[in-house]
């Protein structure tokens, strides 16, 4: 095989890296260059600086380092077993093209993830020596490390220095699952990375005597993403599984990825278009338990066979099966009870509790601040509007379900 | 009548000092314009300025309205002033039609601000300074152009550059930056990059998942005939509706059989006679159902031949993250006082009765919960393993939890403390509370009683040796 060009190794690693869902640029520490000595600049929220055809946004340059694995996890395009041609990127490379594009504003950093080439030391070091060398050039935008859960924790902890975000997948929702599919790893020793990433930024968010910091470990935090569509674990396992890791590891994100078909594709997995409105349905219950104030056992019972309903989203789901706790009065109601009326976000119920102070609020006023009153309408008393009898209504739920689209023949 | 023109540059300052004079006057009686939008039929001399103060967020709200393109901005913000003496907490308001109508603008106008920020894309100029040369060209939908300048200051501060807008043009040179509003036309050139560039994005995109509206809602088309990558946009959706059934087609190769390939870490060691074998069969211990919760396994630790074996409860939160034994607040406080003591944690064997951690999760914080019964007794195996391989001259119960693994029994532990009994299997037991009892003790007083006692209890461990 002749020498590959780095259009060549670029076309095969980022097409690798795909199916890693985050590309999330958000909340790190503030940086800039001002100062002209370097290049980059970092923002609260992220910015995309394109979005594919997909839909997802593209903020990040996401690659692989190398797309060789001594791995054979069924779900992955990259396994062992897997006839798909490989490539690997210098670290040279991997610097030019991340700062290129930086420096033509097609990107906010990097996000590079790896193949285990060698040993986990050996390919996490790799991965550390591109981010160090980023910094060390100058580099002030934001890069995000995949870890390795095996690597030592000495390597752990440099990645944490050089990077903004680090992150560990957990793969599958059940131990069960990930040890079906992906036999060489092993769950505990992915929670246990997990711990030391959070220990060890713990540690250094510890002020010395002097009071003064040791250095930034990983500011943005880490994240992980579990596939769904792949085992047979209910929407319940998985965000079960999500709750456990945001309280357990102070994850700032749980990305829930829906497995769709890869090329050279393993028979042990279901080869269906992937289930995209399931993983918008999780995204969404993920939102109530982290930001609403809704417990699991209220987004999804095992009465309803574990699964949330993918027709409506889960917090109208749960309205329509609470009626007796609504209407809603949106000029009395306390927070705890706005925040649960479907089309208001915590957005708007902040600009509810504040502008109700000037007086009674309609529906139109409530429209101008950006609610979704169609389908709050139902739920709420507002001045000059009472829901009456729409509420108990048995075709209530129909009136939200969208007729399916007929397919065009 | 008042009519104020704003310039195209310097368009906030010019406005701020009209403000002033202004903002005694009703809204009906000014007519605001941008000063190329051409002359009003009223042109009264303003007013004197007065000193006028305003609530932070007004400033904000200003500074954005500026840029709208209609001049319908400068007749907002005025309004709001206007009205901001007296009614206090006006901008709060989000249901009184201006204060919505002025968000609805600025949420527009951050949008362009944000659009500019990830749509610019430079391209690299010839030129033989230290410092590299880029230019881009980029269309506006309103007059942004002074509020988006110091972003690219920020980002791009080891380069010089230019942004060319149809109205102004932005120029950043030896980290001086220089607007000017001048006339451009957008030009035709390239960058050698965008190729690469445009591998990317066809690469990274899933056809699988094909959501084009949602591209479109994000990507709005009008910016697409400056974004490089755009012009692989028709082929990717075209080709997607092929590749995924080409995928599903393709039979799919038989994989190792999941069965098979799953060797557990159980079957990885057959016979655990050392404490290292040992360890290595506990992390895959499904015993009890506490494995399904907690992170790992947590094992004990210290020297294989010591002559003290320490056991306590479980892992807390912390060991439970770090993977070792008394490693968190109550470790901490057994490390202080053993040491008091005489006694050396790092010539012990350490080790908890139930080795993973149980807890009941409130929001985000995992609580500690006590062991039961059954997840003791099923944990007793790893413990007895571990006695029975150290084989140690001394074993400390710290705890009810251990006093059961350990004897069966685990009442009365105050009144069994600073006793030695014996194990279940015969090694010399001594017996002391758990340090955690210490930590949660409300009453200073009754923590330093109890803090000497748990010393005095570990201090006999040395005279017991001995014996």
């Amino acid at each position: 095989m002749g020498k590959m060009s780095i259009r060549d190794k670029l076309a095969l690693l980022s097409d690798a890296a795909k199916y890693d869902a985050s590309c999330a640029s958000s909340g790190t520490s503030k940086r800039g260059s001002r100062d002209g000595k370097g290049l980059g600049s970092t923002t609260g929220s992220g910015i995309c600086h394109a979005y594919a055809p997909d839909g997802r946004c593209i903020s990040l340059l996401k690659i692989l380092m190398t797309n060789y694995c001594v791995y054979d996890c069924a779900y992955c395009v990259n396994r062992v077993s897997s006839n798909v041609p490989r490539a690997r990127f210098t670290v040279d490379e991997v610097v030019w093209l991340t700062t290129e594009f930086y420096r033509r504003n097609y990107i906010e950093g990097l996000f590079l993830s790896s193949g285990i080439i060698r040993s986990s030391d050996y390919t996490m070091e790799q991965m550390v020596l591109i981010a160090e060398k980023l910094r060390a050039g100058g580099f002030r935008g934001y890069v995000h490390l995949k870890t390795i859960p095996e690597a030592s924790p000495e390597l752990i902890e440099r990645a944490g220095l050089a990077a903004d975000r680090l992150s560990i997948n957990i793969e599958l929702p059940t131990d069960a699952s990930i040890k079906a599919f992906a036999p060489e790893k092993d769950p505990a020793g992915i929670r246990g990375a997990m711990g030391k990433v959070r220990l060890t930024k713990e540690d250094y968010g510890d002020r010395s005597y002097t009071g003064r910091r040791r250095g930034r470990f990983a500011p943005a935090g880490q994240s992980t993403q579990m596939i769904v569509g792949a085992d047979k674990a209910d929407d319940r396992d998985i965000l079960g599984n999500a709750t456990r890791l945001y309280g357990a590891y102070g994850l700032k994100r749980v990305y829930y990825s829906a497995f769709s078909p890869i090329p050279d594709a393993s028979a042990v997995l279901p080869l269906v278009d992937p289930p995209l409105m399931r993983e918008h349905r999780l995204y969404q219950a993920d939102w109530l338990l982290r930001f609403y104030d809704f417990s699991l056992d209220e987004i999804v019972t095992r009465d309803a066979g574990g699964m949330l309903d993918l027709d409506v989203d889960p917090k109208l789901a749960w309205a329509l099966q609470n009626r007796d706790r609504f209407p809603v009065d949106v000029n009395r109601a306390a927070k705890e009870m706005l925040l649960r009326v479907p089309g208001f976000g915590a957005k708007i119920v902040q600009r509810i509790l504040k502008a109700r102070r000037h007086g009674a609020l309609s529906l139109d006023d409530i429209r101008r601040m950006g609610g979704r009153v169609k389908a709050a309408t139902p739920f709420v008393i507002a001045r000059g509007h009472h829901p009456g009898g729409r509420l108990d209504a048995a075709d209530l739920r129909a009136r939200f379900v969208k007729p399916q689209q007929m397919e065009l023949f | 009548m008042f009519a104020p023109r704003l310039p195209r540059l310097g368009t906030e300052i010019a406005w701020r000092d009209a403000a002033r004079r202004l903002a005694h006057v009703p809204p009906s009686e000014i007519d605001w314009g941008w000063e190329d939008a051409g002359a009003s039929m009223f042109d009264a001399p303003l007013p004197e300025p007065r000193a006028l103060t305003v609530p932070k967020p007004f400033a904000a709200l200003a500074r954005l309205l500026m840029a709208e393109r209609t001049g319908r901005g400068f007749t907002l913000a005025h309004a709001l002033l206007h009205r901001l003496p007296a009614e206090r907490g006006l901008l709060a308001n989000r249901a009184d039609p201006q204060v919505a109508e002025a968000e609805r603008i600025a949420k527009e106008i951050r949008r362009d601000l944000h659009k500019m920020h990830a749509f610019v894309r430079f391209r690299e100029m010839p030129g033989q300074g230290a410092r590299r040369r880029f230019a881009a060209w980029f269309e506006p939908d309103h007059r942004i152009e002074e509020a988006v300048a110091d972003f690219f200051v920020n980002r791009f501060g080891d380069m010089d550059w230019a942004i060319v807008t149809p109205e102004v043009t932005i120029r950043y040179e030896g980290r001086r930056v220089d607007l000017a509003a001048v006339a451009s036309t957008r030009p035709a050139e390239g960058d050698p990059l965008e190729e690469l560039w445009t591998t990317y994005y066809s690469n990274i995109f899933n056809p699988a998942r094909l959501k084009v509206d949602a591209m479109r809602a994000e990507m709005p088309q009008k910016y697409w005939r400056n974004l490089p990558e755009a012009r692989a946009i028709p082929a990717l959706i075209a080709g997607a509706r092929g590749r995924v059934p080409a995928m599903q087609a393709a039979a799919p190769r038989p994989a190792r059989p999941p069965a098979e390939a799953a060797q557990t870490v159980e079957t990885r060691v057959a016979r655990p006679d050392t404490l290292e074998a040992l360890r290595m069969a506990a992390r895959g211990c499904t015993l009890c159902p506490l494995h399904a919760q907690a992170t790992q396994t947590v094992f004990g630790e210290g020297p294989p031949d010591a002559p003290v074996v320490i056991v306590g409860e479980q892992p807390g939160d912390t060991e439970d993250l770090a993977g070792r034994p008394f490693a968190g607040p109550a470790g901490q406080l057994f490390d202080a006082v053993a040491a008091e003591a005489g006694l050396d944690r790092s010539a012990c064997y350490v080790t908890n009765a139930v080795k993973h951690f149980k807890f009941v999760q409130k929001g985000k914080r995992r609580l500690h919960q006590r062991p039961g019964t059954t997840e003791i007794r099923a944990c007793a195996p790893w413990l007895e393993r571990e006695l029975a391989l150290i084989d140690p001259r001394l074993v400390v119960a710290m705890g009810a939890t251990a006093l059961q693994a350990l004897t069966g029994a685990g009442e009365g532990l105050l009144a069994r403390r600073g006793t030695v009994e014996r194990t279940r299997d015969g090694h010399p037991l001594l017996i002391t509370v758990h340090p955690s009892y210490l930590l949660r003790l409300p009453n200073p007083a009754a923590r330093a009683r109890e803090t000497d006692r748990f010393r005095a209890d570990l201090a006999r461990v040395s005279d017991l040796l001995v014996s």
